[in-house]
């Protein structure tokens, strides 16, 4: 039967020993403990959530850059182009002016040539004609008076001459 | 493994034949006095004591740590002296250990015509000290898990720490939080230190040497404080609700009005359940402790009827299933302590009732 009855020394040395303990542990451990944990449960989560922050920054940034990077090929490869066309536009200007230009000359030239000709033409009609009267003078000195003869002869290279230009 | 199993069995057999070697003993001196007395091993083990046994010398002699006897004598005043005084039958001061059916093993005062009373009796006993020894364990592991929170809060725990740390989340989380009530912060201290202090006794009543072996959670008295405790925070801050379902509960009128049938089992109520919370820790402890001691005494019972030889046999039956219940009282001391836990939170959260307006019939 002592196993079923209670002890007053006993529950003595249990009650105050356990108080004691109770209060201790209650005001200094506990809530100290509960706090720490829960303050380091906080600050995982924050930290998982800064890291998921931070992981959605870094692919935003990277997917602006490759955004950027394309742009900038697409610039390049415009202004290259542009380039390309104000090259060919510049050279088939050049081309034309050259054109014109050759033509011009060309132009010019056939002209003077032309001028040339004739000069040189009407130069040969007086030569040969100053050189035919020299000869028809040798030829019919002995017989015709010079004046007689120089007024037909030159009337003869007008009239050659009228002829020639017709 | 296989190396394992043949280790295991090697330690069997050394240990039966020790308990045999022992169990010799007790068959010669049971011879010489008396015979093996299972009944007096049990409660010797399982029972309080003025000394605490450490161990017995191989000549029979017993070592033991005295302790402070004090007892108030009612005509002689109080009386604080060492248990050695007492041991081996002496008296001191007209006080000495009773034989006695009626206050066996207890304290008792010799009155002038040879009555036996008994003193009040405060006395310093092994399950006291063990209590005692179990507090400052408590104290001093807390406070100094404690203090690391307090110097580095974000720290990881690991190792002893991350343990203690895993229980007491455990317990706070998982019983305190969803039984307690809403106002379950108030009475958290209470439940955990509770939980850890029926915890390590439990656990030091399993180590069967000296500073363990003290049956304290399966004593009447420790196990009654623990349930007081927890009647009294479950009806002093018990609020309106609580009472109002004691006294006027939500049942038929005629239940309540001629004889007032509910309330009585509700007020019945409030003691049977600290009582429960009380006997099934107690009990629950002591059985397995009582389980441990009678397969150890199995030995020494079949040496006295069947001789050494099958004593022999036995006793490696019985060092494995022992053996065997240790292991499972290991498992059963965190189970009753955080059934203790549990049940005093379901308590105190019962009294922190919240009004429920018109319940959906």
């Amino acid at each position: 039967m002592e196993l079923f009855t209670p002890e007053v020394g006993l529950i003595c040395w249990m009650l105050v020993p356990f108080l004691i303990v109770f209060f201790v542990l209650g005001k200094f451990a506990w809530p100290v403990i509960i706090k720490g944990v829960s303050e380091r449960a906080n600050f995982i989560d924050q930290s998982i959530q800064s890291a998921k922050d931070a992981n959605e920054q870094l692919a935003s940034i990277k997917a602006l850059g490759e955004t950027m990077l394309t742009e900038a090929r697409n610039e390049q490869l415009r202004i290259l182009n542009d380039a390309n066309q104000a090259r060919n536009q510049l050279l088939d200007e050049a081309k034309k002016q050259a054109k014109q230009e050759a033509e011009k000359i060309l132009s010019a030239a056939q002209l003077t040539i032309q001028k040339e000709k004739e000069d040189i033409s009407r130069q040969v009609r007086s030569e040969i004609a100053v050189i035919s009267i020299g000869i028809a003078e040798k030829i019919i000195r002995n017989r015709l008076d010079a004046s007689e003869q120089e007024e037909l002869v030159n009337r003869l290279v007008e009239e050659a001459n009228a002829s020639g230009k017709n | 493994m296989l190396l394992k199993i043949r280790n295991i069995l090697i330690s069997l057999v050394l240990l039966a034949v020790t308990y045999q070697a022992h169990a010799e003993d007790g068959h010669q001196t049971a011879t010489e006095n008396k015979s093996f007395n299972l009944k007096e091993m049990l409660f010797s083990h399982v029972l309080d004591a003025y000394e605490w046994h450490v161990f017995t010398m191989p000549d029979g002699k017993h070592i033991s740590i005295p302790l402070l006897v004090i007892v108030k004598s009612s005509e002689k005043g109080w009386f604080i002296f060492s248990s050695s005084r007492l041991a081996h039958g002496h008296a001191y001061e007209g006080f000495s250990i009773s034989h006695n059916e009626k206050y066996r093993g207890k304290v008792v005062e010799t009155t002038a015509n040879g009555e036996e009373i008994r003193p009040l009796d405060l006395s310093f006993t092994k399950n006291a000290a063990a209590i005692l020894l179990s507090c400052i364990l408590l104290v001093v592991i807390f406070l100094r898990l404690a203090s690391g929170y307090r110097k580095a809060p974000l720290k990881s725990r690991r190792g002893f720490a991350g343990v203690l740390e895993m229980l007491i989340m455990s317990i706070y989380d998982d019983v305190i939080k969803p039984c307690a009530g809403p106002n379950y912060r108030k009475f958290s201290p209470y439940l955990l230190t509770a939980f850890f202090f029926v915890f390590l006794n439990n656990l030091f009543g399993l180590i069967p040497v000296f500073p363990g072996a003290a049956n304290v959670t399966g004593n009447l008295s420790v196990t009654m404080v623990l349930a007081l405790l927890t009647f009294i925070l479950t009806n002093v801050y018990g609020n309106r609700e609580y009472w109002k379902e004691v006294f006027w509960p939500d049942v038929p009128v005629w239940l309540k009005v001629p004889l007032p049938i509910m309330p009585f089992v509700e007020i019945l109520g409030l003691f049977t359940k600290p009582f429960a919370l009380m006997v099934r820790l107690f009990a629950n402890m002591l059985s397995g402790h009582f389980i441990v001691l009678v397969f150890m005494g199995l030995i020494f019972i079949f040496a006295e009827l069947f001789g050494q030889a099958v004593a022999g046999g036995v006793s490696i039956v019985s060092v494995a299933f022992s053996g065997f219940i240790l292991l499972l009282d290991v498992l059963i001391s965190f189970i009753q302590a955080y059934v203790f836990t549990m049940l005093s939170a379901v308590f105190i959260g019962l009294g922190q009732v919240e009004h429920h307006p018109e319940k959906a019939h």
